[in-house]
């Protein structure tokens, strides 16, 4: 079996690079690829990761565990807040040898797919970035956008029109 | 006497196997998978999840398979299971507003921005059973218009621009939570909106109707009625922000109540909210509804002695699980307590047979 070793002493620079830059981008963009992330179909991630190469090794600091998140709503859609009901959800956190922290949030009970998540997060903070970018978060963000936009235009389709009846006065 | 009786372990297990075999049904007929349980009765996988408090529509599935269709018993194992999971955290307030909606009306507004989206209902169906389905059948891709956004503000929204509809102020205070705490009066709104969210959509329905019949009643209309899907985030310590750990498909009503004003509050609309995970309309207006009647006290209502009015009533009775928990535990061998019952009978029998016997000797 062949074994790709990322190079660490680019990810080393990168972690220098990234004291430096502005902590609030770094923050936005990190939180669109888990957003991104955390709700991609079963089995996905996975699936496009591999089909991306061949996994670098880690280490877990947290193994996936699969636990429960109390979804709140608001009264009156604006009010005071109320405890809807819980949702399962699965999150893990590994390191890479380079010692790049990954963490994986997905919703469900999905251990492969966490996995699979926090190698992605962890990835995207080495030089991989523009590969995972490409070959693994822009296929997810296309395929959501296909299966919203298909369910925007069928919720469309059966939007009312009114008419207005002729009333029969003149 | 006291008799400790030991025994029925043999039967126990052979009922089990025999449930598994009638769970199964003639094996002729392919099995049911779960994922066509979850794909195929959406609605019976959304009640489980709702009255389960537990969103995951994979275990509502199981839930039900494993139940053999009685929805309450699939509650009762995702109840369950709930118990065995370690909560990580509590999300945001979910933004409804921000919802992708599948469905939206109102019925107070014709012409509302956003307008009226039926969406994948059964309303105007006519209630024919449809035969086509019981061959097997294709189905033919739903028709799609463009569409740029499927998210839509809020009706009470418009209402508000006049001043004629109470507001729902934006409030930060911790609510309780009936899954840590055990429920107890009196219960302020959040809770009793929690303790409804979860209750059971029959008994709901059925105050809900009561209210409407005239006990309680306080006039509703479904001012907005919405279904779709939002994103739950939540803050992530180790991360130092916050991030979207799912999506999930709610339904929203909010009922807009004739108010002619009280001691405490001008003329207005009042609002009634109802809010359940994943898609049940039915649920979710009768929750608005009984939501706008427990609010007698706080707008200066009077009590009228409807029991849709009556928060501690309706909370204490609302929960299908604790309620079918209680009743079905009668058919339990209650051998002794009855052995005293019958003690007891026989005793105040031989005593009144007595006394009959001395007063026809008087």
């Amino acid at each position: 079996m062949v074994r790709i070793c990322y190079d660490m002493s680019s990810c080393i620079v990168i972690s220098k690079v990234v004291e430096m830059k502005d902590h609030a981008d770094d923050t936005t963009a990190r939180k669109a690829w888990m957003n991104l992330l955390s709700k991609a179909p079963d089995g996905q991630i996975a699936a496009l990761l591999d089909a991306s190469g061949p996994r670098p090794d880690f280490t877990w600091l947290r193994p996936p565990e699969i636990g429960s998140v109390m979804v709140r709503g608001r009264a009156g859609g604006t009010g005071a807040p109320f405890n809807l009901g819980e949702m399962t959800i699965t999150r893990c956190a590994l390191r890479l040898p380079c010692d790049t922290v990954g963490h994986g949030y997905v919703q469900g009970r999905r251990k492969a797919d966490a996995e699979a998540a926090a190698l992605v997060d962890a990835l995207m903070q080495t030089d991989a970035a523009a590969t995972i970018q490409a070959q693994v978060l822009s296929q997810i963000a296309e395929a959501r956008a296909t299966a919203q936009q298909t369910r925007a235009a069928k919720a469309a389709a059966t939007k009312v029109e009114f008419f207005t009846m002729a009333r029969g006065e003149d | 006497m006291y008799v400790a009786v030991k025994g029925g372990e043999r039967a126990i297990e052979n009922a089990h196997a025999w449930l598994a075999e009638e769970r199964r049904g003639d094996q002729t007929v392919p099995e049911l998978s779960v994922a066509q349980i979850r794909e195929q009765m959406t609605l019976a996988v959304n009640r489980v999840m709702a009255e389960g408090s537990l969103y995951d529509p994979d275990l509502a599935a199981l839930a039900i398979k494993q139940a053999r269709g009685d929805l309450i018993e699939a509650i009762f194992l995702i109840r369950a299971y709930r118990t065995t999971l370690p909560r990580f955290g509590t999300s945001q307030p979910i933004d409804t507003e921000s919802m992708a909606c599948d469905r939206r009306i109102s019925a107070t507004f014709k012409d509302l921005p956003g307008g009226q989206v039926l969406g994948p209902t059964f309303d105007y169906t006519h209630r024919l059973l449809d035969f086509k389905l019981a061959a097997d059948s294709d189905v033919t891709e739903a028709p799609q218009r463009d569409a740029p956004d499927r998210r839509m503000p809020h009706v009470a929204d418009f209402l508000n621009r006049e001043g004629l509809i109470e507001e729902a102020p934006h409030d930060d205070t911790e609510p309780r939570d009936l899954t840590r705490e055990p429920l107890e009066m009196p219960a302020d709104r959040p809770l009793r909106l929690q303790s409804l969210a979860r209750a059971d959509e029959g008994f709901i329905l059925s105050l809900a109707y009561s209210s409407q019949r005239g006990y309680g009643r306080n006039h509703a209309f479904v001012g907005e009625l919405r279904i779709g899907q939002l994103a739950v985030e939540m803050d992530i310590p180790e991360l130092g922000f916050s991030i979207e750990i799912g999506e999930i498909t709610v339904t929203e009503c909010e009922s807009v109540n004739q108010f002619i004003g009280s001691k405490t509050e001008p003329p207005q609309f009042t609002r009634g909210y109802g809010l359940v995970l994943g898609q049940s309309e039915r649920k979710a207006i009768s929750m608005a509804v009984v939501d706008r009647a427990m609010r007698w006290e706080e707008l200066g209502e009077d009590n009228v002695g409807a029991p849709v009015q009556d928060t501690e009533f309706v909370l204490y009775h609302a929960d299908n699980i604790q309620a079918t928990g209680f009743l079905e535990h009668i058919k339990l061998p209650h051998y002794v307590d009855f052995q005293s019952e019958l003690e007891l009978v026989r005793k105040l029998r031989r005593e009144a047979g007595a006394e009959q016997v001395q007063e026809a000797a008087e």
